[in-house]
């Protein structure tokens, strides 16, 4: 889907390189969660996919075409969509609907497609009821899931998004991800997570760690986050699963890192417990 | 802070007026509003005023509505009445000091004050039956022969309806800003005028950065949505004149001409 080969970016010529070579390769249908302490490039990189920055060295290909050519432009925008982290600042109607419509009506889609597949979009993120409304007037979740319809509309093979869920409380967080998922899961859209929360990452096929415009860890959830003590030198925190883990491994239990979800680590838990009944007590 | 109130003052109903083509709504309302001008005697006002009432009748839209639209004029009417009563020309029927009343300054003030009350009650019928979405499609529209001296009709119209869309959200983001300076002790109520208009600056300034950032944000959020100015696009909800609107449309026409004459002629 999207593949960056020594890309390299500079906001300014002089200025320090945002991305620094960097080589990445994001696979069809995959689920991929970017993060980095501010200023890594994670965001620089999302843009890079988007055709919104172009690289000032290197190259990026978007389904195999070259982001610098001008004539791709319209088919990549095509291609992969892009939600940002202020759901208020990307809704551009006064209604629900229109707003989902707005990409369609772009693109020059007839009424009556446009009609269905406004609909379609919208019961996909469970908005559908909620067509008729304004905007301003829903949570932060539900606006950040019209925003999403808004893309889906579009039928684009990706979406993009950059901290999605920087600005929700933690139910309307879960709603955008559930959506999240659910889209990669049943429609096979890649999907390229921008986050803060490391929770965030545990259902991802990938997680890519970006420090100073370089990959640090590049790998599974399991396979990154029990790299807790280098994750906490970049300033990034491990998803409480692990921390809680690590913490009494410290004690001298013997428990895995690579938990991650709460089931897991209470598996691990018990497990572990278990063991220690058995032997000492 | 109600911001409900601020997305146009559109009352949803189900009405033959609120179905009406908008297109055909906003030129009969500009038909209207010249009418309303040819009027000269009591015949010509009570047809356009049947009109209205017709109007309202039709729309469903209670008569306590067009009222509490009239309300923002009581000022502007009784300015209205004093400057034509005492700008007195003609028979003076009273007089007190500089003071001096005449028959023909009470009728005109009479014939303006009915004026500015059809005119208001007339256009404020249109945003209560036409969604503001509806209507900038309408402005779109009845501008579109525009394009031809290479006026940006379809960028304009999208301006509008961005700026009604971000009306509630900024009242939002004022009323937020209000109360973190007033958390921090800042005073809005007190003072003289010069003091409070000093006191909006700490206000003003975050809201102008703000509305900045968002502009800068929804710009990139609309190229991702493949926008690309305005031609080329579809509508979800493309304006579509049946022959009753036609119809309307026709039958005004003729109504307002007929009053035109009748005016004019002053029966």
């Amino acid at each position: 889907m999207y593949e960056a080969q020594n890309l390299t970016y500079r906001y300014d010529e002089n200025a320090r390189a945002v991305i620094d070579g960097l080589d990445l390769k994001i696979e069809d249908g995959s689920f991929t969660v970017l993060i980095g302490h501010n200023g890594s490039g994670k965001s620089t990189l999302a843009k890079h996919f988007n055709a919104f920055l172009l690289p000032t060295g290197g190259k990026v290909y978007i389904k195999g075409l070259d982001s610098a050519a001008e004539e791709n432009l319209p088919l990549i925008r095509r291609i992969s969509g892009m939600v940002f982290q202020n759901p208020d600042n990307q809704i551009v109607a006064a209604v629900v609907e229109d707003d989902v419509a707005f990409g369609l009506e772009n693109l020059g889609v007839p009424t009556e497609e446009m009609r269905k597949r406004v609909d379609e979009a919208l019961t996909r993120v469970g908005m559908y009821d909620f067509r008729l409304h304004a905007p301003n007037l829903l949570s932060g979740g539900q606006k950040q899931r019209v925003a999403i319809a808004g893309i889906i509309a579009m039928r684009p093979e990706a979406i993009l998004l950059d901290e999605p869920t920087a600005m929700l409380d933690p139910r309307g967080r879960q709603e955008v991800l559930d959506t999240i998922a659910m889209l990669n899961r049943e429609y096979h859209i890649t999907i390229v997570l921008i986050t803060h929360h490391m929770n965030e990452a545990i259902g991802a096929d990938r997680v890519v760690v970006l420090n100073r415009g370089k990959i640090v860890f590049d790998g599974t959830p399991k396979e990154v986050f029990p790299h807790v003590e280098e994750l906490r030198a970049l300033g990034l925190e491990v998803p409480t699963t692990v921390s809680l883990l690590y913490d009494l491994r410290k004690e001298g239990l013997d428990l895995p890192l690579d938990a991650l979800t709460v089931e897991e680590c209470g598996d691990a838990l018990i497990n572990a417990l278990g063991q220690k009944k058995g032997s000492s007590f | 802070m109600n911001t409900s109130i601020t997305i146009g003052q559109y009352i949803p109903l189900s009405s033959p007026i609120h179905r009406l083509d908008a297109r055909i709504k906003l030129g009969l309302t500009l038909l209207y509003i010249v009418t309303v001008f040819f009027a000269q005697n009591v015949l010509t006002y009570a047809m356009v005023f049947c009109y209205l009432a017709l109007a309202v009748i039709l729309s469903r839209i209670r008569v306590s509505m067009i009222l509490k639209s009239l309300k923002p004029l009581t000022l502007v009417l009784i300015f209205t009445i004093l400057i034509n009563v005492f700008y007195a020309r003609g028979e003076v029927i009273w007089q007190w000091w500089i003071f001096k009343i005449a028959w023909e300054g009470i009728f005109i003030a009479l014939k303006m004050s009915i004026r500015i009350i059809l005119l208001v009650a007339g256009s404020s019928l249109l945003t209560y039956t036409t969604s503001p979405i509806m209507l900038t499609d309408a402005i779109e529209a009845l501008l579109s022969p525009l394009k031809l001296f290479r006026v940006p009709v379809g960028e304009l119209a999208m301006m509008m309806s961005i700026a009604l869309r971000f009306i509630p959200t900024l009242t939002e983001e004022t009323a937020k800003i209000m109360n973190a300076q007033k958390a921090r002790g800042a005073d809005f109520e007190t003072g003289g005028l010069i003091k409070r208009a000093k006191a909006l600056i700490p206000i003003l300034v975050p809201l102008f950065v703000s509305a900045f950032r968002r502009a800068d944000e929804l710009a990139m959020a609309m190229e991702s949505r493949a926008y690309t100015g305005g031609d080329g696009r579809t509508r979800l909800k493309p304006l579509k004149a049946r022959p009753s609107d036609v119809l309307a449309l026709i039958g005004s026409i003729l109504y307002f001409a007929a009053c035109a004459v009748l005016g004019i002629l002053g029966f």
